[in-house]
């Protein structure tokens, strides 16, 4: 079985993190890349999987060139080899030319299953996993927290809030994963030696048969406007008990739509 | 990429650091207190590969080198030293006699298993009449009928009793050198072996999550094939395991001297006296930059003295200077770590006071400092 894994490059979450004043997208700069936090159990999951099943992993990363550093993390962990999606013309697209895009890349490769996870821990749309399914005409299994492949047939648990959905398609098919789903494992030294002598091969959009004027910050479909930074946490309330501390409690929690 | 450290020496850097930081740090003080083996932890540790880092992959290993081990153990140090001196006796006086000296029969035997990290080894040298004076051994091994006997005691020996400790190979008089001195040499005996006990575990000072155990041999019988690397050779061999021990433990000290700078930066810059945070005051400051100094200094010479071993040139006065001086280190940030966090550095939950009850073993463990400037004194060839 031979499984795609989206490995998205985000500023790291422990930094701080900008926008860029010019454009209103985000300062690669201004903090260190690291692989996208669910990216990292989509791999995972992925790497399992090959164990059961066999076949190859590859990871396809779209992103300015510093995001070799990540898919070189992604093969340390065990993939097979890598796709980097890279060109200025790529710059600045929202989700859903993201989408697009890789669904252009993904029509260059020979898959059965797309991996990745369901949200970005910077624009957080959680929506490509979906538009991406869109565009390749493939079944979509989201927010998956348990998967399992049986021939042709792959089977998820959705996570949800009263406990999960189990959802079945036919591959191919594209999964996105939440984080109860495993526990990512840590780069082996092996495995680090052994990731830079695996093929990491550049695409470029026209390479993908992607159709520049429908990408990019200019062709975007949404726009950043404006970006301010979170304002400074509120001091807390302190409830002093004087024997109705329980009854101040439920009522603030109550005023704030807790309960 | 830092001090000319290759990508992939780098990478495995940074994934040791990561590791310590979320999965070590945040519950090794619990097993600290409670004095217990961190299982889940060193089960961790070998999925990573760490226990099998400098051996070759046809026995299960990583195929790295020592250097590669030492950036570990610093990094596992800044955390905490008790999973760092797990992972230094498992691989350089676990694994390592078996791998430098043993029989292919042995290396295939075990050493997968102590690549793994599901199997330690431990390495028994030290008796209750003798340390740093290995050659007092009074540890004996007898050969008869393709059999040897062991009788003795062994003391303060890490990893010697978990529930994973699958071997120790001990030191014993096999007989009398034509020059009137003992024949010493190295038995394997497998754990579990009738005539093997363990004896007291020993309530430290510190690294209180780590296994020390002593172990008493009565009549204990293993074959005649145990033996590991020549008969007669075993101190010679020994000396060889402790001057490479001697750069892993610099790497371990030195982890423990930036994890005292790590702690004080963060502290200084959060804790107000007198309307200010207390970094800011030169009395910190300077207290912290000395720290640093001392754990950059300390650095260079254990990364020296592993270049010079990796290169096949001489480094025993090269790991005894970076032994002694990074114990030093650790030694003198440990208690200037405390000094910067007050009453909270007497406190066992805060790492300082961690890595203050973890410190002086440091200056004592695989040879103490003394014996670090006999050995200087020695190479400088100065009187014997």
């Amino acid at each position: 079985m031979n499984i795609v894994v989206l490995v998205k490059q985000v500023p790291d979450t422990a930094t701080e993190r900008k926008l860029s004043s010019d454009d209103n997208t985000l300062d690669r700069a201004a903090s260190d890349g690291v692989i996208n936090e669910l990216d990292e159990y989509a791999i995972e999951e992925a790497l399992l999987l090959k164990e059961k099943h066999g076949g190859e992993v590859t990871i396809l990363t779209m992103g300015p060139d510093q995001a070799t550093d990540s898919i070189r993390k992604a093969l340390s962990m065990g993939a097979d080899k890598a796709v980097h999606l890279v060109d200025d013309a790529l710059h600045g697209s929202d989700a859903l030319q993201t989408a697009y895009a890789l669904s252009k890349a993904l029509g260059t490769l020979e898959f059965d299953l797309v991996v990745l996870g369901s949200e970005s821990t910077d624009a957080r749309t959680g929506i490509v996993g979906a538009a991406l399914a869109e565009y390749l005409g493939l079944p979509q299994l989201t927010l998956a927290g348990k998967v399992d492949v049986d021939g042709q047939a792959i089977r998820i648990q959705r996570a949800t809030d009263y406990g999960h959905d189990v959802v079945e398609a036919q591959l191919p098919a594209v999964v996105s994963v939440v984080e109860k789903i495993n526990e990512p494992r840590y780069p082996s030294f092996k495995l680090i030696m052994q990731a830079k002598k695996k093929p990491v091969a550049k695409l470029s959009a026209a390479d993908a048969g992607i159709d520049t004027a429908l990408v990019g910050l200019g062709n975007a479909a949404t726009e950043t406007v404006d970006f301010a930074p979170a304002p400074p946490r509120a001091a807390g309330t302190v409830i002093k008990d004087e024997g109705d501390g329980g009854v101040k409690a439920a009522d603030f929690l109550a005023e704030k739509k807790f309960v | 990429m830092t001090h000319g450290l290759s990508a992939e020496h780098e990478e495995l850097r940074r994934t040791v650091e990561e590791f310590a930081r979320t999965e070590v740090a945040p519950v090794i003080g619990d097993y600290y207190e409670r004095g217990a083996f961190p299982y889940p932890i060193v089960a961790k540790m070998g999925r990573m590969g760490l226990f099998g880092l400098p051996f070759p992959e046809e026995y299960g290993g990583m195929g790295g080198d020592y250097f590669a081990l030492c950036l570990a153990l610093e990094e596992l140090a800044r955390a905490d030293s008790s999973v760092a001196i797990t992972l230094e006796a498992g691989v350089s006086l676990g694994a390592m006699p078996i791998h430098r000296f043993g029989s292919e029969e042995q290396k295939s035997t075990w050493l997968p298993r102590l690549c793994s990290g599901e199997a330690l080894g431990a390495f028994g040298l030290t008796e209750p009449g003798g340390g740093s004076d290995a050659g007092a051994t009074r540890t004996t091994a007898d050969l008869a009928e393709g059999r040897w006997t062991v009788n003795g005691t062994k003391c303060f020996i890490t990893n010697s009793g978990t529930d994973i400790t699958a071997l120790v190979t001990v030191t014993a008089v096999t007989g009398t050198r034509p020059d009137g001195r003992p024949e010493i040499s190295a038995i394997l005996i497998p754990s579990g072996t009738p005539g093997m006990a363990v004896g007291q575990h020993y309530s430290k000072v510190g690294w209180n999550a780590s296994d020390t155990n002593e172990l008493v041999f009565t009549d204990c019988r293993v074959p005649a094939g145990n033996l590991v690397g020549e008969r007669g050779r075993g101190y010679a061999q020994f000396l060889r395991i402790l001057d490479e021990g001697r750069i892993a433990i610099a790497a371990l000290a030195v982890g423990l001297a930036q994890g005292c700078v790590d702690e004080s930066v963060r502290y200084a810059g959060q804790r107000e006296a007198f309307g200010h945070s207390i970094g800011r005051y030169q009395a910190i400051q300077f207290a912290i930059a000395d720290m640093e100094a001392r754990a950059h200094t300390a650095r260079l010479a254990y990364y020296d003295a592993a270049a010079r071993m990796l290169a096949g040139e001489p480094f025993k006065k090269e790991a005894a200077i970076a032994k002694l001086v990074a114990s030093n280190a650790a030694m003198d940030n440990a208690r200037a770590a405390t000094q910067v966090f007050g009453g909270y550095g007497f406190m066992n939950e805060t790492p300082v006071g961690r890595f203050y009850r973890d410190a002086k073993i440091l200056e004592i463990g695989e040879g103490t400092s003394e014996i670090q400037r006999m050995l200087i004194a020695r190479e400088l060839g100065l009187p014997a």
